[in-house]
């Protein structure tokens, strides 16, 4: 540990001197083309310093700003040009449950209470049921950023609903206010307790008693050039994620247009009805990939 | 350690000796209950520490149904402050003499309970340590700051309001009473800020307490209409409504009505007060209640017809539950026994004897309990999304012994709280207010020893 820490002390100093405000103009560079997620050392980025210098750096060095803490206050900005957006193709999903997996593993959360949920869903008594993956919708019109007292769960420019787990006085309000059920509440103490890293509200962990949390589209991977954990974790391609300023979404294996995909295969976005203006959008449960099963320990409750 | 006190003490009047007597003599019977109200004090501050060390995980409420009955109960709370106003207020302000001796009782109900709801609303919180963020970081635009403003406003004037009717009486006590403890003098002497009742005093009283009195109204009005807003601003099946402040506050006016007959019953028993508090009294009281309930009857049918009568997804599923599902014992055991019973049974005059009208308000205020948890926990278990995926526990909500002994011990601070205050002040207005100057300074009733 000490002698790769005194290794790696000039590469972070020179990190140092680079602006924050180019790191991000840097991974905002990086996270357009979101397809490739694969890391070529060879590549080079160039960048400006504060002195507005050019600097080419190598794409691994980039990298290095993983370990990059972002403070409660620098989580509320959100990530510059960006527009996060989801698409979940009901057509595809069987139930894997991939995703709750990826997703409890990365936030350090237990089976019984995970942010993600499928949900079997059957629309009416003749059409067929169907699995419904659920995360938070990320609403452009959050009801629960509207009734929060405190600030501590807010809307960030890149359209993520963020939570402040510092800040939240556990009231629980932005719970009753969710249509969606989309938030759970940290009601004992956590499992974590070997999280050594530092509290952001872009990580959520270490999770804190007393305080509210949910699906955050992973801004802690979308800083570092990476998918959402959900994303690649499904076998079947269910999800698709992106931006909308940019109009692609990718689910790990192909990237495409976001408009188009909304357009041709009918996108919808759950009740609608609501005005809450969801970020997630759904692609009707047709031309299956697979048939309804329901596999019988799987499920508390039909 | 305690000196024994060798005056005797004398009263001018008998009604001097009824109204003041319980202040200086302590009986066994009321060591006793507040011994009682104690234990269970603590036994809740146990069951609060035991929350306070392990989370909220202690309580029955999960992701679901994530509120449970603190916030009932903090609604009830809410509900039966409002009686302070009700009584205090509305029946001053339209000159209903027969309610006076009943002012300072409502009055008094309406601090203990507005305490008491402010208290149970931070045992509700997942962070009490962080309560003051709603100061420091507050946002306008949450129904929770809202309600955080009109509560502390509430209780601002609710405090003025009883203070200021009981000024003369702080005097009357602090030149009367001599058989008393040094502390308890040195407390009239304190909170009795030179009354002397000079004309100029009782006119300017007279004058603050006119604005209190109309001030309270809009506020109490607010303070539960506010209350409601917490539940109407979200999308739950039954709390999306826009009949819930009306709603709310009339079932308050009524629950709160309820409280004042089973306390004044109490008082009247305990304090022996037959003479100042009579039947008169129960029997207008009863009326209103009458009155109030069908207000309330009203609302509940304006509340459940429609959605009924729709049947639309979720909401229908929430009715359908209370209707006929497993809230069904109930829904129709509050809505028969603690609303509609009480009203035809009220109408006859037997019942509204103090025993029965007693029990009938017993029922009242239980149903009015039961009602707040009725409103609260099964819109929470009825979410658009169906229920599944989670643990067993979280389909459920069966109150914990650490949520039970906490709202108990919330009642027992309620009833701490009024015991104390009416231990320590004369619970019947010994000067008439509504005295003019003149009269008072003819009657001369405070001639005291320094003139």
């Amino acid at each position: 540990m000490e002698n790769k820490n005194s290794k790696t002390d000039s590469r972070r100093q020179f990190i140092k001197k680079i602006s924050t405000g180019s790191i991000i103009a840097a991974s905002g560079l990086a996270l357009s083309s979101l397809s490739s997620c694969k890391e070529t050392s060879q590549e080079k980025t160039t960048l400006l310093t504060t002195d507005g210098k050019l600097v080419q750096v190598p794409n691994s060095e980039i990298g290095e700003l993983e370990h990059q803490h972002i403070t409660p206050e620098e989580s509320r900005q959100g990530i510059p040009g960006k527009k996060w957006v989801m698409v979940v193709d009901l057509g595809k999903c069987k139930n894997a449950k991939k995703c709750i997996e990826a997703c409890d593993k990365h936030h350090n959360l237990t089976p019984d209470r995970p942010y993600i949920k499928v949900l079997e869903m059957k629309d009416n008594e003749k059409s067929s049921p169907y699995w419904m993956p659920k995360k938070c919708f990320q609403c452009d019109n959050p009801p629960c950023v509207k009734v929060c007292p405190v600030g501590a769960t807010y809307k960030r420019t890149d359209g993520i609903v963020l939570i402040d787990n510092e800040r939240c006085i556990g009231c629980r309000f932005c719970m009753a206010a969710c249509p969606y059920s989309a938030r759970v509440f940290n009601w004992g103490s956590s499992p974590d307790q070997e999280v050594t890293t530092a509290y952001s509200p872009e990580t959520s962990i270490p999770s804190k008693i007393g305080t509210v949390g949910k699906c955050d589209f992973c801004p802690d991977m979308l800083r570092k050039n990476k998918l959402p954990h959900c994303v690649p974790s499904c076998p079947n391609g269910v999800i698709y994620f992106g931006d909308e300023i940019d109009d692609t979404v990718t689910n790990g294996e192909e990237t495409v247009r976001l408009s188009t995909l909304l357009r041709d295969k009918a996108g919808y976005r759950y009740m609608e009805e609501l005005g809450t203006k969801p970020r997630v959008y759904y692609l009707p449960p047709v031309d299956r990939l697979f048939p309804f099963e329901k596999s019988t320990e799987e499920n508390s409750e039909s | 350690m305690r000196k024994v006190i060798n005056k005797q003490q004398t009263y001018r009047t008998k009604r001097g000796k009824a109204l003041l007597g319980h202040i200086v003599n302590t009986s066994l019977k009321y060591k006793l209950w507040i011994a009682f109200l104690l234990l269970i004090i603590v036994i809740g501050g146990y069951a609060y520490y035991r929350q306070l060390k392990f989370g909220l995980i202690v309580t029955a409420m999960r992701d679901y149904t994530s509120w449970g009955i603190y916030i009932s109960n903090f609604v009830f709370f809410v509900a039966i402050s409002l009686v302070g106003s009700l009584i205090s207020s509305v029946l001053k302000l339209s000159k209903n003499e027969w309610s006076r001796p009943l002012t300072r009782i409502s009055e008094i109900i309406a601090i203990a309970a507005i305490i008491c709801a402010a208290v149970i609303i931070i045992v509700d919180m997942g962070r009490p340590d962080r309560f003051f963020y709603v100061i420091t970081h507050l946002r306008i635009q949450s129904p929770i700051i809202w309600d955080v403003i009109i509560i502390s406003t509430y209780l601002v004037i609710s405090l003025l309001l009883l203070y200021l009717s009981l000024l003369p009486d702080i005097a009357l006590c602090r030149d009367r009473l001599t058989a008393i403890p040094k502390w308890k003098k040195m407390l009239y002497r304190f909170m009795a800020i030179n009354w002397n009742n000079h004309p100029k005093q009782v006119v300017m009283l007279q004058k603050v307490s006119r604005i209190l009195a109309i001030t309270v109204l809009p506020v109490a009005f607010a303070i539960h209409t506010v209350t409601s807003w917490l539940f109407a601003t979200t999308w739950r099946p039954g709390w999306d409504s826009t009949n819930l402040g009306p709603y709310f506050v009339s079932g308050a006016f009524m629950a709160g009505a309820a409280v004042i007959i089973f306390t004044m019953y109490l008082i009247r028993i305990h304090l022996k007060l037959k003479k100042y508090i009579t039947e008169i009294h129960f029997e207008k009281m009863g009326k209103l209640l009458v009155l109030l309930s069908l207000i309330y009857l009203y609302f509940n049918i304006n509340e459940y017809l429609g959605p009924a009568f729709k049947m639309v997804g979720v909401e229908g599923e929430h009715i359908t539950e209370l209707f006929t599902g497993k809230y069904a014992p109930m829904y129709w055991f509050v809505q028969i026994g603690g609303l509609i019973l009480p009203i035809i049974l009220l109408i006859f005059r037997p019942f509204r004897k103090p025993l029965p009208i007693f029990i009938i308000s017993l029922f009242v205020i239980l149903g009015a309990w039961l009602k707040r948890f009725l409103i609260v926990i099964p819109s929470l278990q009825h979410p658009y999304l169906p229920i599944q995926g989670v643990d067993e526990s979280y389909l459920h909500y069966i109150p914990t012994w650490e949520e039970w002994a906490i709202t108990m011990s919330s009642f027992a601070w309620l009833l701490l709280i009024i015991t104390v205050l009416i231990k320590l002040f004369p619970v019947i207005p010994i000067l008439k207010a509504k005295l003019d100057s003149e009269t008072i300074v003819k009657l001369n009733i405070f001639k005291n020893e320094k003139s």
